[in-house]
């Protein structure tokens, strides 16, 4: 069959919003992907993709309907068939790897009877094959002991294994194109890198189409030949990997890639300002005109149609000519380095973390609990105006030390000693006021930790009145001081969290923390909420709060490239265990720990010059091991029988990096040499 | 599984003996005692003296609240203030009623509360969800009593076809009861039906509008399979703990539709003994109540524990 697999011709999508007004979520969309082309759509929340890719499938959420166009599967109009018609090609020819896959598999079914539907409807396996068939899709997808997977719960999966039945139960109607829904979303580094692989390598071979949807562009340089960038429901951008990711002609193409941290450059990645317009507020002018650095009179009056460069890719700007003054590099703040000045601002003596608390039945009755500790053996010092990274996959107890620091959760044994020799109480209503005021804590969702009913003034109000007895105009007065530092302005103070932009919100959420007048922030995730430029907006703010105020910051983040880019010094944590410590240059540079190794061979760059290296598998682990080192299961380096056996010791440098492991840093320095150079 | 269910039984009896003492304590800080309701007037001097001897009301209340609460593990909960008879006797017929009553409502609401439910859920927003919706509230919020009232109008007086009032003494057999029964099952149906609809309906379109039914959907699976195989094990999960709260209402908080029919139930005994002072039948109506709320409660958590794989199979590992 010739022709496009996909043909997506000026479609419109939108809703009926309160006033009665039709608003577009989708604005005359054109796009056609080609036998075996896998094409990238980039954007950023509520631009618009994920409709689009839904649309693709003739499905539109509640709500939403077809304004104009049309989409056409293989020459089918997918809009005009019967519900018959679209049972056989959903999941049969066109199949769809979802976001979630965890809340995309029906939790009262195994995981075998989901997967042999899909076969029973879509493919001509006959029935008393249905479980073989199965089996062998689970194998395909790299999923260990397929026959056990079968006959459990998708709650009893992790979230790798769970993407990967997804991706089995799409292929199991051998379809001729595959829709991503960002499917990598929300999985750890090694396994997003896994996945991502499985997936080129399944494309190639079997010569699917892929339409790939994701907001990471990193993901998208790996899998993806052609990319279309999307913005407020429109097709800003089109053209090949290379031209969008490595010089793109468009501004909003440009201001995306620049807000991107990297792990090659010490720059804070530059912040996009503003936000998209909401549906139906885009204007008659271009819909990126707020936030353009190379916006004119024209842009404002005229909405610049997609047109074709001599290059061969398409742009919606009048300016494309222009594009160059508008950085597409990191050219934002260096962090600021103050040299801490030696004296300590907290430290962890020894802590140890166990969620497993003794219920009220085991305790009546004196038993006691001898499980392995989530977290154990935790040893810092951080000192005063320093940021302290701590990276690790999810379970790795990152977030669990912030609590733990936070007083939210005692912990099992070891000692947190604020500043040079104040103990800190394990428990958060024992500790005095001002040692509450000192150490302050910033959560990763702001709508989660935010009142939705309280005014910003209400929020920031509280600390205030609390740690300083401030009220009347003083009160008032240092609240809106407070905003102008996030950025925000006296004008919010009279706003509802719900009236804010996620950014807006976390700033929000900053400025909450910052009124206290802290000496320590503790930061849990506070950008893996937010969109890559909003992300850049937050990360600069923070590194400017901490030049002013000599703040010290205890930084979690699963994302090594943000990491890097606000750190002085990194921890690396694995099963709720320190693999190394040390300076941010020198545990993002060779030698590093087996572990540090794999995670910072796993992170994608947006480049499509780059490919990650998969050093280890990206098995889940429940629980630590009992003893010896904690990833002698999944370590590419294991020496033997002595990493299960004996805990390895700390290898320490002059300059204060430390790797605690069975080789020696001058035989890891050698090894990693060799494969650099391979 | 065996052992949390244990776990669960064990913590069910401390909290049916904690109520135990409460309601012993409760009856004992009232004034008077089984004596003076018994002898009414005469209830001084001597008179109540030899009473109380003989019942052993002069004992301390530690020591009858264990001869209470043994007795009451035995199945003996005493004898009445009003004519010596046995209360296990006396509350056994009441209860044995109530369970008649309960049984018939649930046999008609339950069924019939999650069809509409899944209808209205599955038809949200359309004519037949409108419809069924508002008139659910209408049974919700209209009194029990008026509505009942209402019905005896309708189907006895007007049309004539069922007795609008229950004549059946309390000791007949099950069977004698119809048809007399069935206008208070219909109003206790319309009551419950409408609770239990809203819930079901609510769950339904959550569940609708969930990643995992969209995922079918674009998975291909056929719209019907969809809504029994992937949705509704779901959404009916939740129903259950409904449900339970709606047997332990209907075995004890019915006092004003038993009385509207003159049902001879456990509620309704309840107050006549409470008006005629009975405090041993009072304590041991308490005590019955009580024990069905924690058990009914019990069984729908083991019940969502087995219907929901989450929860079965967090407690199996969990070893």
């Amino acid at each position: 069959m010739t022709g496009p697999v996909l043909d997506i011709r000026d479609v419109s999508v939108g809703f009926t919003g309160k006033s009665g007004a039709t608003l577009p979520v989708l604005r005359n969309i054109d796009l056609q992907v080609a036998e075996g082309e896998s094409l990238g759509i980039v954007g950023e929340s509520g631009s618009g993709k994920s409709t689009l890719a839904l649309a693709a499938m003739g499905y539109l959420k509640r709500g939403l309907r077809l304004l104009d166009g049309s989409v056409a599967f293989r020459g089918q109009d997918m809009f005009s068939r019967t519900r018959q018609e679209l049972e056989k090609i959903r999941g049969g020819e066109l199949a769809l790897i979802p976001q979630n896959s965890g809340q995309s598999l029906t939790p009262t079914l195994r995981i075998g009877a989901q997967l042999i539907e899909a076969l029973r409807l879509h493919s001509a396996v006959p029935g008393a094959e249905h479980v073989a068939k199965a089996t062998e899709l689970l194998g395909q997808v790299r999923l260990p002991d397929p026959q056990a997977i079968l006959s459990r719960f998708p709650h009893e999966l992790s979230g790798g294994q769970q993407q990967r039945v997804a991706v089995a139960m799409a292929l199991a109607g051998e379809p001729h194109a595959l829709l991503l829904d960002e499917p990598t979303t929300g999985l750890d580094v090694t396994t997003q890198a896994h996945i991502l692989e499985l997936l080129r390598d399944i494309a190639r071979d079997r010569g699917m189409a892929m339409v790939y949807v994701s907001h990471d562009l990193g993901a998208i340089a790996r899998v993806c030949d052609r990319v279309v960038v999307m913005y407020a429901g429109e097709v800003v951008m089109e053209g090949t990997t290379r031209q969008v990711l490595k010089s793109p002609a468009h501004p909003y193409a440009r201001g995306l890639l620049a807000s991107i941290p990297r792990l090659a450059d010490r720059h804070l990645p530059v912040a996009l300002d503003g936000r998209p317009p909401a549906p139906g507020d885009a204007g008659d002018g271009c819909s990126f005109v707020d936030r353009c650095a190379l916006a004119q009179d024209l842009c404002r009056s005229q909405r610049p149609d997609l047109t074709a460069l001599p290059t061969g890719e398409l742009a919606r700007c009048f300016f494309t000519d222009q594009a160059d003054r508008v950085s597409r590099t990191m050219s934002g703040a260096v962090p600021v380095e103050i040299k801490p000045d030696g004296a300590t601002a907290l430290q962890l003596t020894d802590l140890s973390i166990s969620y497993h608390q003794p219920s009220l039945f085991d305790r009546v009755l004196g038993r006691s609990d001898a499980r392995v500790a989530t977290v154990d053996e935790i040893d810092v010092t951080v000192r005063r105006g320093e940021t302290l990274g701590l990276v690790g996959e999810s379970g790795s107890g990152k977030s669990t030390i912030l609590k733990s620091i936070a007083g939210l959760l005692p912990p099992a044994g070891g000692q947190i000693t604020l500043a040079q020799s104040e103990a800190l109480a394990t428990v958060v209503e024992n500790r005095p006021p001002d040692h509450l005021r000192r150490i302050q804590l910033v959560f990763q969702n702001p709508d989660d930790s935010l009142n939705p009913r309280q005014t910003i003034a209400e929020i920031l109000e509280q600390p205030l009145r609390l740690y300083f007895g401030l009220t009347g105009q003083a009160l008032h007065d240092r609240s809106v001081e407070i905003l102008d530092r996030v950025r925000l302005g006296g004008h919010y103070l009279d706003r509802l969290p719900s009236q804010l932009s996620g950014g807006e919100k976390q700033r929000v959420a900053v400025a909450r923390a910052f009124a206290a007048d802290p000496e320590i922030v503790l930061c849990d995730e506070v950008t893996s909420a937010l969109d890559v430029s909003v992300q850049a907006a937050v990360l600069d703010l923070l590194n400017e709060l901490k030049e002013k105020q000599g703040t010290t910051y205890i930084f979690v983040s699963h994302d090594l490239a943000v990491v890097k880019a606000l750190s002085d010094r990194v921890a690396v944590l694995y099963q709720g265990r320190l693999c190394e410590i040390g300076p941010s240059d020198q545990v993002y540079a060779t030698p590093s720990h087996p572990y540090t190794e794999v995670l910072l061979g796993a992170v994608l760059e947006p480049d499509p010059d780059t490919a990650p290296t998969l050093a280890a598998d990206d098995v889940v682990e429940l629980s630590p091991p009992a003893q010896g080192c904690p990833f002698q299961r999944r370590c590419p380096r294991k020496i033997g029988p002595i990493c299960d056996s004996e805990t390895p010791p700390w290898h320490q440098t002059a300059d204060g990096h430390a790797i605690r492991c069975h080789h020696a840093i001058t035989d890891l320095a050698a090894a990693q040499a060799g494969q650099a150079a391979e | 599984m065996l052992r949390m269910f244990l776990r669960r039984l064990f913590l069910g009896a401390v909290t049916v003996a904690i109520v135990s003492i409460i309601i012993f304590s409760g009856v004992e800080m009232l004034p008077g005692d089984a004596c003076t309701a018994f002898l009414e007037r005469e209830a001084k001097g001597k008179l109540l003296e030899n009473c109380r001897e003989a019942q052993g009301l002069n004992r301390p209340a530690v020591e009858r609240y264990i001869d209470w609460a043994a007795g009451a593990v035995q199945g003996n909960l005493g004898v009445s203030a009003n004519g010596q008879k046995s209360i296990s006797e006396l509350v056994g017929a009441r209860l044995g009623n109530s369970l008649l009553l309960a049984a018939c409502s649930l046999a008609l609401g339950v069924p019939l509360a999650i069809f509409l439910g899944v209808v209205t859920g599955l038809w949200r927003d359309k004519p037949i969800d409108l419809t069924l919706s508002t008139m659910a509230i209408f049974a919700m919020t209209i009194p029990e009593f008026v509505s009942a009232t209402v019905l005896i109008l309708l189907f006895s007086v007007w049309l004539g076809w069922l007795p609008g009032i229950v004549l059946t003494p309390a000791h007949a057999p099950a069977a004698e009861f119809f048809p007399e029964i069935l206008l208070p099952v219909l109003v206790l149906t319309m009551v419950m039906t409408a609770h239990i609809l809203r819930m079901v309906r609510s769950s339904v379109i959550e569940v609708m509008a969930g990643d995992y039914v969209q995922m079918a959907t674009l998975k291909g699976v056929p719209y019907w399979r969809i809504v029994f195989r992937h949705a509704l094990p779901n959404a009916l999960l939740p129903a259950i703990n409904v449900v339970a709260l709606t047997i332990a209402w209907l075995l004890g908080g019915v006092v004003v539709i038993e009385v509207v029919f003159n049902y001879p139930g456990l509620g309704r005994m309840m107050i006549d003994s409470i008006s005629d002072r009975d405090l041993p039948v009072v304590q041991a109506i308490a005590l019955i109540v009580a024990t069905v709320y924690v058990g009914v409660n019990l069984s729908a958590d083991l019940l969502t524990m087995i219907a929901n794989p989450r929860l079965r199979t967090l407690h199996m590992r969990r070893k």
